[in-house]
């Protein structure tokens, strides 16, 4: 299946975009995703350290991602 | 509870007396204001421009949970959260928040917890631009 994917801040920078489309089996957890992540993206190998947001919620590692999901990879914020 | 609150993500300047007209009202004794500004120095470092960009409409929702849990929480009568985005300088104001309440106890303490809060949840980030450089605060890749 295929999700969305964006990227914030130093994410952004280390993948060298702020969104693209992403494909992962269907069922996968936000673990699954985050290690597929990191074989991919050898920028991404502190994600552990980051937050993901599902539709604009924070998620936990044991969420299932569905069909079509918008997922956000949230670095340590800095706001304020 | 939204009448109560005000929320607010912008590239334009903030405007304090927009956050202090908001909560202010004949049955409140008090309004505390936490009025963030942008420093000249990190760690000794010169800092030119601080520039803030945002997960816009989570941000809104995180800054909304905020101001709800602050009602929830504190026996405040209103709450005002604005965040400024884009490119600020040396002194601008990036974040403002009030809170007013009939005694002063609440309207502190919920404006403390607010921008506490904020700086944990609220997905925001900021870039700090030096003279030989730029970092992302609080990230080490």
């Amino acid at each position: 299946m295929e999700i969305q994917l964006l990227f914030f801040g130093i994410a952004t920078d280390l993948v060298g975009k702020n969104t693209m489309l992403y494909k992962i089996e269907e069922n996968s957890t936000i673990i699954e995703l985050k290690k597929s992540l990191i074989s991919n993206f050898s920028g991404l190998k502190n994600i552990n350290e980051f937050a993901i947001a599902v539709n604009e919620e924070y998620a936990d590692d044991d969420l299932i991602i569905t069909h079509r999901d918008v997922v956000a990879i949230i670095p340590p914020v800095s706001g304020g | 509870m939204t009448i109560n609150t005000s929320i607010k993500i912008t590239s334009e300047k903030l405007n304090l007396n927009e956050c202090y007209n908001f909560v202010q009202d004949a049955s409140c004794g008090g309004i505390a204001l936490f009025v963030g500004t942008v420093r000249n120095a990190t760690k000794n470092k010169e800092v030119i421009l601080l520039d803030f960009s945002g997960y816009e409409p989570m941000a809104i929702k995180e800054m909304q949970k905020i101001a709800d849990r602050a009602l929830e929480k504190f026996d405040i009568h209103k709450i005002s959260i604005h965040h400024a985005v884009g490119e600020l300088k040396i002194g601008d104001i990036p974040v403002i928040i009030a809170v007013s309440s009939a005694h002063r106890k609440a309207a502190f303490e919920a404006c403390e917890f607010a921008i506490d809060t904020l700086k944990e949840t609220v997905p925001i980030w900021k870039k700090e631009h030096f003279e030989d450089g730029e970092v992302w605060v609080n990230s080490h890749p």
